[in-house]
């Protein structure tokens, strides 16, 4: 395993990471390396990007508040939906995630 | 409408100690949650707990949780995942949004174990990325496996504070420092030796002024206070870190409890207002108990013990039998909880809460 990410491989209470199946995700269209079961936000933040969306009044870069769903400081455009809460959103093959500006715009219909 | 003889909302230990213990005494279960996998806070906490043998002392919070998980399962209590309970009706009716579907549950008893949530902190930049909840950072690390930062200024010396940072230096970040506006340790010494042996220190009587950063956390501003906690500006010092976690208490999570016309009362040394109970847990709501951090704060030990509390006494009023012995052994479990300085007043306040319930309720 490559270790140049900020994941927690190994661990003198938790042990070694255990593997998992390794999929692909883009984040503003650059592809990144993830494994299941992890969230968007751990992803995002295992890769150094911290920077996870832009205030719509008063344009304040936000990132991983609470981490437990709760506060929504972490919400970005995930497959052309926004507001979507990464945190606790694990990630899937494929997934598009993208920086929101604002309340995002939806890309997508789901209705 | 779906009907149900007990619905638990939220299952982390309060709510599945409940569960265990009613689903023992005969009592259809139902626990509805928010998350993808019950257990609440549990999974994070990985130092050893406090307290007696009954208490699970020395036991890692995660491995109580499995084994309260595998009780679960085997007892057949069902568990609704990725459902959040939005409110709660008349008549004990809940609305859930399960699988993004709405669904109303009637419950002949409710019990709330929703927890907590952490006390934000505000300075100059504690928006940006890089500053977080303790709690927060402590998900990441020991849940999500992730270090959010790698060089870490701690706001808060309580017990949060004092464990997330040595969690923190076993998931292999630095802490430059733990910051305390009081003059002395807020948690127990053992967590602060513990810390101290790898040579973190421990600023007292000293605050945070700003965080430093434009679009993230680069740094920190801290400073001295004087006796009356104003900043000693000339003191104030820069530190580089690239997180901050803040650990300055929790707040009750007891909105369910408000809407389903419960009283409260302000109890301070339990984290700010709470639900008036009785001694079986019981809210000044007909068959709408309170169990763990939402009745007041304290920790997962007592949240289990007052959310197997709840369990036995709804299975009393829906089985019109008595389990008084059982429960007295609980209630002293708790008192013997509850002892030194924190633990006193918390079980004060507790007292003081069950006294304010008879009271209230007379007249109401």
């Amino acid at each position: 395993m490559k270790k140049k990410d900020l994941r927690i491989y190994k661990h003198p209470i938790l042990g070694d990471l255990p593997e998992r199946k390794k999929i692909y995700i883009y984040f503003n269209g650059k592809k990144l390396t993830a494994y299941e079961g992890e969230m968007i936000a751990a992803v995002l933040y295992a890769n150094g990007i911290r920077r996870l969306r832009r205030t719509e009044r008063f344009k304040e870069v936000r990132g991983i508040f609470c981490a437990i769903g709760r506060c929504t400081d972490c919400v970005m455009t995930v497959d052309g939906i926004p507001n979507i809460r990464t945190c606790i959103t694990p990630v899937k093959e494929k997934m598009k995630i993208e920086f929101q500006e604002g309340l995002g715009k939806w890309k997508k219909k789901i209705w | 409408m779906e009907e149900k003889d007990l619905v638990i909302i939220g299952g982390g230990p309060a709510g599945l100690c409940a569960a265990i213990s009613a689903r023992k005494k005969g009592i259809d279960v139902l626990i509805i949650d928010e998350n993808l996998r019950p257990g609440g806070q549990l999974f994070k906490q990985i130092h050893r707990f406090f307290g007696s043998k009954e208490h699970m002392a020395g036991v890692r919070g995660f491995v109580i949780g499995e084994k309260l998980l595998k009780e679960v399962k085997e007892l057949g209590v069902e568990v609704w995942l990725n459902s959040i309970a939005y409110g709660i009706f008349k008549d004990k009716v809940i609305g859930v949004i399960k699988d993004g579907k709405n669904i109303l549950v009637k419950a002949k008893s409710i019990i709330i174990s929703t927890g907590a949530t952490e006390n934000p902190l505000s300075f100059p930049n504690w928006t940006l990325p890089g500053v977080m909840g303790a709690g927060a950072c402590q998900t990441m690390i020991n849940i999500h496996r992730v270090l959010p930062g790698k060089k870490v200024l701690m706001i808060g010396s309580g017990n949060v504070g004092l464990i997330v940072s040595y969690q923190l230096l076993q998931a292999g970040a630095e802490v430059v420092g733990v910051v305390e506006i009081m003059p002395k340790i807020g948690g127990y010494l053992v967590h602060a030796a513990k810390i101290k042996r790898f040579g973190v220190p421990i600023y007292l009587s000293t605050t945070i002024l700003e965080g430093v950063g434009k679009e993230e956390i680069e740094g920190a501003i801290i400073c001295p206070v004087d006796e009356n906690f104003k900043p000693i500006i000339k003191k104030k010092k820069y530190i580089e870190v690239d997180l901050i976690c803040i650990a300055v208490g929790l707040t009750p999570l007891n909105e369910l409890l408000y809407q389903a016309g419960c009283l409260f009362t302000y109890k301070g040394y339990l984290g700010g207002m709470v639900a008036l109970h009785n001694e079986n847990m019981e809210t000044t709501v007909e068959n709408i108990f309170v169990a763990g951090d939402c009745s007041g704060i304290e920790e997962a030990s007592t949240a289990m013990e007052e959310g197997k509390l709840a369990g036995i006494s709804v299975a009393e009023k829906i089985r019109g039998k008595k389990w008084e012995d059982e429960k007295d052994q609980i209630r002293k479990r708790l008192d013997d909880f509850r002892i030194g300085t924190f633990g006193e007043k918390r079980k004060l306040s507790k007292e003081e809460i069950v006294r304010e319930y008879y009271e209230r309720v007379k007249t109401w």
